[in-house]
Formats: C-alpha cells, sequence, structure tokens
C-alpha cells in the first residue's frame, strides 16, 4: 500500500533521529522535508530530487510504491503478452487492467504440432471492430506418461517456435527438460513452468539463470508463499501462481484471495495467477471463471475456434473499463451506398448496438442510412428507459444531421424496442413515415426484404 | 509461511424467498424452492456456507415460438407444441423450475389454459411471464394469477410501469413477484420500494437486475449484480433479495446462437458455439450473485449443473 505523506518524512533527512545534517537543505527546491515528503505522497516530485536519502529509506520506498500485483510480461520474438498491475477485486471499483492471456497447449509428444499450432496461430476474429487472436502457447512435457526426454522437449518447442512468433509457456517437472526446451528460445522471455516443493531449487536455479518468471505451483496459500519467499532468496523477483485447483469452487476461493492478500499487499502473493483450465471437467466453464475471477494467464486444451470465440469476447467485456462505456460518433452513417429512397435506420451510439445493426444491413446487401443518436452509449432498452433515447432526441438528430437533404423519402424506422416512440416521433416529425422495425438487429435484413419493401 | 486468509465480516444478509407451494401449502406442487440467504459474496465458502443451490429454470412458451433458434428446435422437437408436453420434457430434462412465458397473441383465457396445462404436467413450482408489454402483462398475468391461487407462482415482469396492477394480484392470491429494472442498482433499489410499500411481504421478491448476453453488454449486468449484491450485504435493506436472470432469452436473441449461416468462419461450430454462449453468459452471472438462471438448452442445463455442483462443493 502507498506510504502516506508523515510515514514517507520518516525515512526522510528531517524525518530522522536524530536528523539528518543536511535536514531541510532546500535542495530539493522544496523549503523543507516535510513538504517534500507531502509532495511525494502526492506525486508531484520524483523521489531523486532529494540526494541524501538513505539506501536504506529508498529500498523502503520502492517497496511501497510497487504495483500490488507484479507485472509479468512474457515475449516472444513476434509478440508480448502482460499480466498484473491490477488494483480492485471488482471491475466497478476502478477497471480491470491487463487481459488475462489466452494460451492453447500443446503436448510435447501430440503429433503434427507445427501444422496444429499455425493454424491456431493464424487465428483471428473481429468483435465490434476489434481483432482478436490467441496470445500465446504452452508446451507441456509429457511427464504422465513415463520419462520426459529433454531432446523430445526441446524438438517440441522447436516445432512450436517455427509456426508461431507468440510468446510460450513451456510445461515440465524437470528443470533439465525445460532447459532444453528453453535454449531453443533464446533473447525470448517465456514462462517456465514450474516449481513446487519438490524441485524448487533447481527450478529457481534454472529461472536465475534464464532470467525468465517462473510459476510456483501448489494446492495450498501456505505453500505457495513459502515457494515465493524461498525463491526471492535466491534473487528472483518475477513470479506467477498456479493455486492448482481444478474444481470450480476450491478455484474461485482460492483465486479470490490471492488476489484479495495481494491488494492488502502481501508480498508473498502478489503476482498474477494461471489457470490450467484444461484440466478441468468443463474447460470451457473452468476459462470463463478465471477470466471474470483474476486470472493473469488461462491454458486451454486445444484450438477450438467456437469456444476461444466466446471466451476472447468474455475477456473484452469483463476487461472494458465502466467508467467508459465505448460509443460510436453519432451521426449519419451510408451503408451500401443508400440512394436518397433508402430508408433510414435509427439506432444508438452503444457501439455493440451500432456494430451489431450496421453488421446486419452490411450483411443483407440492402442499401440504407443508419442514423446513431446521441443516446450517450447505452443501448436501446437501456437508454430508452434512463431517458436517453427519446422522440425528442431522435427528432433531434434527424434535424441536426439534416438527414431531409439526403433522402427524397421520408421514411424512418424505430427499433422495435421503442415502439411506444412512434406516436410521439409522428408529432415531432410531421412530414415523415415513422415505421417500426424489429427488436433485434438480427431480424433486420428479413424485415428490409419484406415489410419495407413495398 | 502460515497465509492468514481474509474474510470479510459483513452486517447485511439477502432475504430468503420461497416459491412453489405444496399440498401442505394449499397447492400442488411437488417441493418449494427456497432461494436467497446468503451471507457473502457468490461461493465464498470459506467465509459462510452457500446456504441454498442456484435454480436452473428452463423458459417454456404457452404456444410454439415462431423466432427461435432451429437449435432449440431440434431439441425440444414437438415438445415445443405445447406447454404441457413442453413443461414434461423440461423436468425430464432436470429443470429445478419452469417459467412459461406467455405471449402477445394470448388472450386471458388461453394464458390461464396453458398455466393449468402446465401446472397439470409438472409439478415443479412454476413462475409465469407476460410478454413484455405493460397492458397484456396486467391482463394475462391477473387472469393467471386468480386461476392458480395459493400455488406461489412468481408473476413477472414486474416493472415500473405495471408493478401496481401485478403486486396487487400477486398479494391477493398468494404469489410472488419478480421485479425487473433495466441493469441499474438504483432503479432495481427503487421498484423494490415502490412494491414493497404496498404492503407486499419482502420475502416474496425476486430480483430481475436484467443482462446483456455475452458481446451484448454482459458486463453490464454483471456488475450490477455484484454491486446489488455487496449493497445487501452492507446492510441495505431495499437491495437484499435474490436475483434471477433470464439468461437463456439473452444469450439465444445474440446472433452467435441464433443463426448458423453467414457468419464468420472464425466463430466456428454454431451448435457447440450456441451453447457455449448461452453457458459462459450463465457462468459468470452465477458468480456474480444469481440465484436463478432460467436457461434454454437442455444441453447448457447440464453443463450447468456440473458447474454449479463443483461451486457448491468447496
Ligand atoms: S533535499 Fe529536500 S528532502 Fe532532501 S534533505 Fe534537503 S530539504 Fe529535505
Amino acid at each position: 500500500m502507498a506510504l502516506t505523506g508523515i510515514e514517507i518524512f520518516k525515512l526522510l533527512p528531517g524525518g530522522q533521529r536524530p536528523p539528518h545534517p543536511k535536514a531541510n537543505c532546500k535542495e530539493c527546491g522544496i523549503p523543507t522535508c516535510m513538504a517534500f515528503a507531502m509532495k511525494l505522497a502526492a506525486k508531484q516530485v520524483e523521489l531523486a530530487a532529494c540526494p541524501y536519502v538513505s539506501e536504506e529509506s529508498k529500498t523502503k520506498l520502492a517497496e511501497s510504491s510497487a504495483p500490488p500485483i507484479r507485472l509479468i510480461t512474457l515475449k516472444g520474438p513476434g509478440s508480448s503478452i502482460k499480466a498484473g498491475n491490477e488494483v480492485c477485486l471488482f471491475r466497478h471499483e476502478k477497471t480491470f487492467y491487463n487481459k488475462p492471456g489466452l494460451f492453447v497447449r500443446v503436448k510435447a509428444s501430440q503429433a503434427n504440432i507445427a501444422a496444429e499450432v499455425a493454424k491456431a496461430d493464424a487465428y483471428k476474429v473481429n468483435y465490434v471492430g476489434m481483432d482478436f487472436t490467441v496470445d500465446g502457447f504452452a508446451v507441456e512435457a509429457d511427464t504422465l506418461s513415463g520419462t520426459s526426454d529433454p531432446t523430445k522437449f526441446a524438438d517440441a518447442v522447436k516445432a512450436v517456435r517455427s509456426a508461431t512468433k507468440r510468446p510460450l509457456i513451456l510445461v515440465a517437472k524437470d528443470a533439465k527438460v525445460l532447459e532444453a526446451g528453453a535454449a531453443a528460445l533464446p533473447g525470448e522471455t517465456p514462462l517456465l513452468y514450474g516449481a513446487d516443493s519438490a524441485n524448487w531449487e533447481a527450478m529457481g536455479d534454472l529461472a536465475k539463470k534464464l532470467n525468465a518468471p517462473l510459476a510456483v505451483c501448489a494446492d495450498n496459500l501456505d505453500t505457495l508463499a513459502d515457494l515465493t519467499d524461498k525463491l526471492k532468496g535466491k534473487g528472483l523477483e518475477d513470479f506467477v501462481i498456479d493455486p492448482s485447483s481444478t474444481k470450480l469452487g476450491a478455484s474461485i476461493a482460492k483465486y479470490t484471495q490471492i488476489r484479495r492478500l495481494a491488494l492488502k499487499n502481501f508480498r508473498a502473493l502478489g503476482f498474477p495467477v494461471i489457470s490450467f483450465a484444461c484440466n478441468a471437467a468443463d474447460e470451457g466453464i473452468a476459462a470463463a471463471q478465471a477470466i471474470a475471477k483474476y486470472a493473469g494467464f488461462v491454458v486451454l486444451d486445444k484450438f477450438v475456434p467456437e469456444l476461444l470465440y466466446g471466451l476472447l469476447v468474455l475477456r473484452e467485456n469483463i476487461y472494458t473499463d465502466p467508467q467508459k462505456p465505448i460509443q460510436v460518433t453519432p451521426g449519419i452513417y451510408e451503408i451500401n451506398n443508400p440512394k436518397p429512397e433508402s430508408p433510414v435506420l435509427i439506432t444508438t451510439n452503444f457501439s455493440i448496438t451500432y456494430f451489431a445493426v450496421a453488421n446486419e444491413v452490411e450483411g443483407s446487401g440492402l442499401p440504407a442510412w443508419l442514423l446513431v443518436c446521441d443516446a450517450e452509449g447505452m443501448s436501446v432498452l437501456t437508454a430508452w428507459a434512463a431517458g436517453k433515447f427519446d422522440s425528442e432526441r431522435i427528432a433531434k438528430a434527424i434535424k441536426g444531421f439534416n438527414v431531409a437533404s439526403k433522402v427524397s423519402r421520408k421514411r424512418v424506422v424505430l427499433p422495435g424496442h421503442v415502439a411506444v416512440l412512434s406516436g410521439e416521433l409522428e408529432a415531432e416529425l410531421p412530414d415523415w413515415e415513422i415505421r417500426v422495425g424489429p427488436r433485434e438487429a438480427v431480424d433486420l435484413p428479413g424485415y428490409m426484404k419484406t415489410a419495407l419493401n413495398n | 509461511m502460515p497465509v492468514e486468509i481474509p474474510k470479510d465480516k459483513w452486517t447485511g444478509k439477502v432475504r430468503e424467498v420461497s416459491f412453489g407451494a405444496t399440498a401442505a401449502d394449499g397447492g400442488t406442487r411437488s417441493k418449494s424452492i427456497v432461494v436467497g440467504g446468503d451471507t457473502t459474496l457468490p461461493y465464498m465458502q470459506f467465509e459462510a456456507p452457500t446456504p441454498h443451490t442456484p435454480v436452473i429454470a428452463v423458459e417454456i412458451k404457452s404456444r410454439r415460438p415462431e423466432d427461435w433458434s432451429t437449435l432449440l428446435e431440434e431439441t425440444w422437437g414437438d415438445a415445443m407444441n405445447d406447454p404441457a408436453s413442453w413443461a414434461k420434457a423440461a423436468e425430464a430434462a432436470g429443470a429445478d423450475a419452469l417459467v412459461l412465458w406467455l405471449t402477445l397473441a394470448d388472450t386471458p383465457e388461453d394464458a390461464v389454459k396453458a398455466t393449468k396445462a402446465v401446472l397439470a404436467a409438472s409439478a415443479l413450482p412454476l413462475m409465469v411471464f407476460g410478454p413484455g408489454q405493460v397492458e397484456k402483462d396486467n391482463e394475462l398475468l391477473v387472469a393467471v394469477s386468480e386461476a392458480a391461487k395459493g400455488e406461489k407462482l412468481v408473476l413477472g415482469i414486474c416493472e415500473d410501469k405495471n408493478y401496481r396492477t401485478i403486486v396487487a394480484t400477486a398479494m391477493a392470491n398468494g404469489h410472488l413477484v419478480s421485479a425487473r429494472t433495466p441493469m441499474d442498482v438504483n432503479l432495481a433499489k427503487q421498484l423494490n420500494i415502490l412494491i414493497t410499500d404496498m404492503g407486499l411481504p419482502a420475502n416474496r421478491i425476486i430480483m430481475d437486475p436484467t443482462t446483456g448476453a455475452l458481446g451484448y453488454g454482459i458486463e453490464y449486468g454483471y456488475s450490477v449484480m455484484e454491486r446489488l449484491r455487496l449493497a445487501s450485504l452492507q446492510g441495505d435493506g431495499m437491495t437484499q433479495f435474490p436475483m434471477m436472470v433470464t439468461v437463456g432469452f439473452e444469450a439465444w436473441k445474440a446472433k452467435e446462437s441464433k443463426v448458423g449461416t453467414g457468419v464468420p468462419e472464425a466463430w466456428g461450430d454454431w451448435k457447440a458455439r450456441a451453447i457455449h454462449w448461452e453457458t459462459l453468459t450463465t457462468t459468470a452471472l452465477l458468480e456474480s450473485g444469481a440465484s436463478i438462471v432460467v436457461l434454454r438448452h437442455p444441453e447448457s442445463m447440464k453443463r450447468i449443473r456440473a458447474a454449479i455442483n463443483e461451486l457448491m462443493a468447496a
């Protein structure tokens, strides 16, 4: 937790007992050490401006200003992914910042590794104007099926690397096997997975040597904290935590406990969490929980586009800043080269609503004018209920964007959810024909082909 | 290193609400369902046990819907043709409760007939919802409420524009109401105040804070539900009601679920995607505080049942 001004003051020359000879020397450009401490607490000055802070105080101040959940970055030759730096338990308190990376698991014994990885690597899906992809791959040595062979693991890592430039997670219980895999990734920062009570020393040495983040695994928080603590003793700083539960009930409890402890500045658990949703009974549900409840990395069993798409959308939704509704600019949008006789469709400036409508109309091939009203970034029904999408606003938009100058047939289509507005809108726009469209965007093409086609 | 687990200490508690009257209570249901009673955030069982297992209700319609996805038509088949056979099929598929959703085409007589048929076909606790148009809802629900007096139905949609009528008939006939507001904490609270002011006992209210589906505003529903649960635990009496969400309705109107052609290839297999859409939305909302989820597809029900069992087992 950040220190208060008074707490900082005690670490400055003027706050030491006895006071440092340079106390209140003004060299920092501030009249007193106390005033400097206050400004430091308010982040208005840099600690470096005082030349007389002791080394011990510097360390304490640096520790106190470190984020409660350490930022961990994994790097591949083509992209990187970050986790950590989160500051709250509930997204409405502020926002969630670093979207959990979605990784696809590859087993070293698997056939056609490069081809499978290439398929997942090429995956790209568009959601409300944004392109989403997988974030990386987890290569797993097959320890379960017996011994794991460093050469085979290294070959698998090479095969994966030949098909993707994204960051990797290397999974093995034997440090020698991991080392062989990591040797195939010069200059990268993979996640090493992982250290447990049995192998932590060897894993720690390897992580130190490779300067890579290390996952620690245990099924209870005491052991996890123990492990990071002991490994810190080896000079390591970058960890990822795996609470190793595959059941939803245990996971939600542990993940929440870790996030709570981290936010209370319990440093031993102040790291991103990794979820192996791939090991749960229902990987989709486990991954959904992990995304909403605090995971920094999520490992999926296979590349399954229909699941991946849903999870990518969920992640985007949960990590949307709740303070900023996603909006599109109000105005009149042309779809499929509308002509003067084309209809004017009305919707709100909530981007999900806008994209749903625009995509349908575009897909139908039918020309239309799409009038996007300023409804403060809310969907049709929500905006209407909140009084932000009424006949007055719609009429104002029609006049304001001079829609009449674009069309020969003055015809507007209201979303079906606000059919009740048609009477009032007729009163506002006496020379316009007011039509009521379907409630859902998906039904627009059918409506435009039939009801509007006269 | 022994880690001291931080436990929240709350003063508030979500009210326990029960619906569905058995013979002992003057109804004909095989069981009553109790929801609510929570004293912690969802599934924080290291603080206190989650008192009641969340309920999976299934949505059935009074007449065969025209606009449902063919995936749903395939799975329910001819059972969709009449509400009684649909109710039986839903019970066989593992529903805990049923939501009979009436349509605009129904007359009060149709609505009563459908309700009676469902009550006769299945002994599961029942909720009856109007089509969502104020006057029509009033007309249909009053008739249903009187015809099913004593069954402890949950009547919806009860919103700011028609709550007087729905609450009055619920009071007169021993039913509950599902108080619906559009994704807003204060609106939800306000409606609960209006309803309790009319004299309906607070243990006969379920909140429906509404939601968007995955990709269509789920984050609003999700956060509103989290905030409502937090407020209730902090002691705000007018938020201390169990919550229900009509997830199936929302998820199945998303294009991702509804249609299988003319969509991007990156969306993958249609059926699997549609089920994911319903289950992922449900998972997120259960964990933000829903006590009752209303679903549409039997496969989603199975997966959500397994998820609930895991959540409760902690
Ligand atoms: S530089 Fe500023 S803070 Fe440092 S000793 Fe002098 S007055 Fe105090």
